[in-house]
């Protein structure tokens, strides 16, 4: 979470000073549901993510500094420059992309889940989407076609209270995106998007779930992103006041500290040291990726096609 | 009534499956003397493109057929008369026979392909063609990359006065692709069951290319079932080769790349028509084609050289031994022929290519057949 | 083994065969199978036209029927091919690719270049394209041009049953995703096709017809169309020749320049709208490429600019024709004369 957190922070002053080029969505606030559920994945578990997609990547075990490069657009990136922020993807460690496009990602899982169904390795995947997406007509298509497949996957609605600029208290229909689950026969359940420990729980019962044969499942994290839509949003459709209340009241990472440091022997000093190592990490990736070069010219051309 | 004097000249029919044929132009001028075996026109098919060498001998008295015209198997081409025959006489001729001719009627599924017969032979399916009956019997093995019809010139005027049969080897022609051991000795074995297969004791072996090695290998291990050896542009009694053709044969995806290797086979660049390289395109983009053929390349040639030697043994056979090649051979060399022991026979060709039996199939069936 | 077969059976054939080589490939689409959770037969339709009947009775489940839902299939289908397998999905109509295009050019098509060459993708998209059948606007489109636009996608459309099977198996074997175009009106005609598997590579394309006097370049069913122009041209002296470049993308540039350096005159046929299509994008390409070649202005022998209408009678006025085929030829040669 640390890691996320960090991450993201650096990124939105990064950005500020002009150095990355661009778009790019934060996830800082949100980092309790990317870890609590990626906790529960095995690395050759697939997830798919959306545009703000950096938090599933750490989660899933996408290496740091490569994904600094790649947001810098240099040849050492993820993705050697080509994708950028919003196509940061690493299938070695099951991660099958960031998407620029909104529910993107859901079908591309009933797909993963096809695989590891008639693989029969035991292996599942998982949906992250927005509150957005959990309007766009791929979300809802895919969630009945993983239950009429009866596909080993797990979708987890992100609900940040905003799609873009407009409240989703608007924009989706129902008050929970969890009660459309029952539409499609699967179960559905809405949880504190800012406790690690609800959202770790819910995820593996429903990790189970898919794994055993059971079929897919929705989560909905109801939670809070600290930035704007994208970098650059004036966010004038907030509230004063609301994002310093939401750092201030519901950061996920300081509940987190809290819990551990009263009802566990990790104390403060403890976290304190993993907060130096994440610095280290971070300012390393953002060194690396400042110094690093741009993709050569020839690479414009290349990867197309395997063959042609 | 017909007239004795006065021949028609029709359209051959050349394989089993050749329907009509197209005039590409005459070679020879009306009133000139034709002897049995000149070439007197160029003929397109379906399968290949050929020059059609005259079967009978008389003087043209008459062009019927034009450049550019398709005419059925049988159809009139021309007249050959002997010279003192008078104009009306040819006209009465032509009218005669142009009343009597019909074109054979295509029935559906009729033509090659229930004629084609199959054997079993060490797993492999093995198609053959049986033309002819007669008490000799004779056995054409086709090279590197061609099938039975190598033999398309050859096999009907053969089975004249002959059982003539024609085999795809293993990894050609309609036979199974998937080869297992691709050496000559492997060949030669499943040539020596076929003999069996066809329940005779010995036949006369034909050979062209890496089929004539195969042929003298069957010779020289089962020397009890070869009665006789032709061996045309053969693989095996020498050193050179040309590797790169090989090679890129083997290797060849598209048109562009197969054409120009294909024209390096005879001396006249315009046989190879397109409708032969689609034939050959459509064989080698079948599965297993490609590794079959590299299988069986390794095992007689590497690079520019072949490494098979059976020169030796030669002059040890005691059935009749014919060499034929065409003397501008650009695959095997015609020098192969030369200095070979004196119980061999050997005719050189001038002036054709390393598909002889198909640029120079009048002479070579004559040779075959003496 | 060569025999008369159908297209159809020539592209069920294809499916068959590879199913049967590669445990991998799976086959999803509406209807594919027909019959799932119904209380008669399964395998009922075996597609709308009965292209797949006979697969699930072989394969079971690497066959399957899908919802309507077309963005959700296709997207499986390439999150599928993504993680492993080699899917085949049906779009049943080129004409339905609004509802799922997302997936395919904004996914599919581009996981390998954005993820800097470390994705592999190898999905096929087979599609029912073509008017003839008074199916109407919506059910009649010839669209392969939108998806040859797309970098990272690759095009096909046979002719003929021995093109479709090479082409298709081809398709399958292919690392990249693949849109396979099947013209509805193709369905029925016969040819001769090999028993045993081949491949047919792409961007290469087949000289039908040979002629030294115009080149007619036709896609899909326009070529027997363009074969039927050129049987009539032949008895008038004008030999034309006809290559069919069987993949728009890749596109076999060389063979059609090669024909227009010999002939001088070309001709395109293309059963697509006139605007941003193949017609142009080929006549662009001579035009560039081959200017000192052409003795008369190119020929594009296409659609109108307007929707498949649905009366019969203005359908046939709708498709190109041997006869307008035939015209435009003859202007090309009489241009100047």
């Amino acid at each position: 979470m640390k890691t996320i957190r960090e991450f993201e922070e650096r990124v939105h002053v990064e950005f500020a000073k002009g150095g990355i080029p661009g778009f790019v969505h934060l996830y800082a606030g949100e980092e309790a549901s990317a870890t609590g559920v990626c906790m529960n994945l095995e690395e050759d578990d697939y997830i798919a993510s959306n545009h703000r997609g950096h938090g599933h990547c750490i989660a899933k075990g996408v290496e740091v500094t490569g994904m600094m490069s790649e947001i810098y657009g240099k040849g050492s990136g993820t993705c050697h420059g080509k994708g950028g922020s919003m196509h940061i993807a690493d299938l070695d460690v099951g991660m099958m992309g960031a998407n620029g496009i909104v529910g993107g990602g859901p079908p591309l899982v009933c797909g993963a889940g096809l695989t590891a169904k008639l693989r029969g390795k035991g292996n599942i995947a998982l949906a992250f989407f927005g509150d957005g997406a959990s309007n766009q007509g791929t979300t809802l298509e895919s969630m009945n076609l993983a239950s009429v497949w009866k596909l080993p996957v797990v979708f987890v609605a992100e609900n940040n209270g905003y799609a873009e600029a407009t409240a989703s208290s608007w924009s989706v229909s129902c008050k929970d995106i969890s009660t459309r689950a029952a539409g499609f026969g699967m179960p559905g359940t809405t949880i504190d998007g800012h406790d690690f420990f609800a959202v770790h729980e819910a995820t593996r019962a429903a990790v189970e779930r898919a794994r055993s044969g059971g079929g897919p499942s929705l989560i909905e994290c109801k939670l809070d992103r600290f930035f704007g839509h994208f970098e650059g949003d004036n966010q004038k459709y907030r509230e004063p006041n609301e994002v310093k209340t939401i750092r201030e009241e519901s950061d996920c990472i300081k509940r987190f500290s809290n819990t551990i440091t009263n009802d566990t022997e990790i104390t403060v000093s403890d976290l304190a040291t993993i907060d130096g190592e994440v610095q280290i990490l971070i300012d390393d990736a953002v060194d690396k990726a400042i110094a690093g070069a741009d993709p050569e010219p020839e690479k414009l051309l290349t990867d197309v096609y395997i063959r042609y | 009534m017909s007239n004795t004097a006065i021949t028609a000249i029709t359209m051959p029919k050349w394989g089993l499956s050749m329907v009509e044929g197209k005039v590409i132009e005459w070679l020879v001028e009306e009133n000139t003397t034709i002897a049995v075996g000149d070439e007197i026109m160029d003929i397109e098919t379906e399968k290949i493109a050929n020059t059609f060498e005259a079967l009978d001998s008389g003087v043209l008295k008459r062009k019927v057929a034009e450049p550019d015209q398709s005419l059925p198997i049988g159809a009139l081409l021309g007249v050959l008369a002997e010279s003192n025959i008078s104009d009306e006489d040819i006209d009465t001729f032509i009218e005669d026979f142009q009343a009597n001719y019909s074109p054979p009627e295509i029935l559906e599924g009729e033509e090659s392909e229930t004629s084609y017969e199959w054997v079993e032979i060490d797993d492999y399916r093995i198609r053959y063609l049986r033309m002819g009956e007669g008490r000799r019997n004779i056995i054409l093995i086709h090279g590197f990359g061609g099938d039975l019809d190598r033999w398309l010139f050859t096999q009907g005027p053969l089975s004249a006065n002959a059982s003539v049969y024609s085999l795809d080897l293993p990894g050609h022609g309609q036979s199974t692709k998937a080869i297992r051991d691709g050496s000559i000795a492997a060949m030669a074995n499943i040539v020596t069951k076929f003999i069996d297969h066809i329940g005779v004791d010995h036949a006369h072996l034909v050979g062209h290319s890496l089929g004539g090695a195969i042929a003298l290998q069957t010779t020289i291990s089962d020397p009890d079932k070869v009665d006789a050896l032709s061996l045309i542009a053969t693989a095996g009694i020498g050193v050179e080769i040309n590797g790169s053709y090989i090679s890129g044969f083997v290797q060849a995806e598209s048109r562009r790349e197969i054409k120009p290797l294909l024209q390096q086979l005879v001396g006249d660049p315009s046989l190879i028509n397109r409708n032969l390289i689609d034939d050959i395109l459509k064989y080698k983009r079948l599965d297993g084609v490609t590794e079959a053929l590299e299988t069986i390349a390794t095992k007689f040639m590497d690079r520019d050289q072949q490494t098979i030697d059976l020169r030796n043994h030669l002059a040890s056979l005691s059935i009749p031994v014919h060499v034929i090649w065409g003397s501008a051979d650009q695959i095997i060399p015609a020098s192969h022929a030369k200095n070979l022991p004196g119980n061999v026979n050997v005719d050189v060709l001038e002036g054709f290519g390393h598909l002889v039996q198909v640029e120079a199939a009048g002479e070579v069936n004559k040779l075959l057949q003496s | 083994m060569a025999r008369k077969i159908l297209y159809q059976d020539a592209i069920n054939e294809a499916l068959d065969q590879e199913m049967a080589r590669d445990d991998s490939v799976i086959v999803m689409g509406e209807d594919v199978v027909g019959g799932t959770g119904a209380g008669g037969e399964m395998d009922a339709w075996g597609g709308v036209l009965g292209v797949t009947k006979g697969l699930y009775g072989k394969y079971g489940d690497r066959i399957m029927d899908s919802p309507i839902s077309e963005s959700a299939l296709v997207g499986a289908a390439v999150g599928a091919a993504a993680t492993g397998m080699r899917p085949v999905c049906e779009l049943m109509f080129i004409d339905f690719m609004g509802v799922c295009f997302d997936q395919i050019y904004n996914q599919a098509a581009k996981f390998r270049y954005m993820f800097g060459g470390k994705a592999t993708t190898p999905v096929v998209i087979r599609t029912m394209y073509g008017a003839g059948f008074r199916a109407a606007a919506q059910h009649s489109q010839c669209l392969y041009n939108i998806f040859t636009h797309v970098p990272g996608l690759k095009v096909v459309m046979p002719s003929s049953p021995y093109d479709a099977k090479g082409l298709l198996i081809q398709a399958i074997r292919d690392d990249d995703p693949v849109i396979f175009c099947e013209h509805k009106a193709l369905y029925a005609t016969e040819g001769d096709v090999p028993e045993e598997s081949y491949a047919i590579p792409f961007g290469e394309a087949n000289i039908v017809r040979e002629g030294d006097d115009v080149t007619i370049v036709a896609l899909g069913r326009m070529v027997r169309f363009a074969t039927k122009a050129a049987e009539a041209l032949a008895a008038d002296g004008i030999n034309c020749e006809i290559v069919d470049p069987r993949t728009s993308s890749p596109f076999d540039e060389d063979t059609v320049l090669e024909s227009v350096e010999t002939t001088g005159r070309l001709v395109v046929v293309d059963e697509s709208n006139p605007r941003c299509s193949m017609a142009t994008d080929i006549s662009s390409l001579v035009s560039q490429k081959g200017f000192g070649f052409l003795q008369a202005p190119i020929e594009m022998v296409t659609a109108p600019h307007t929707p498949v209408p649905f009366s019969g009678a203005l359908e046939d006025l709708y498709i190109p024709s041997p006869d307008k085929i035939e015209a435009a030829v003859r202007k090309t040669v009489a241009y100047g004369n």
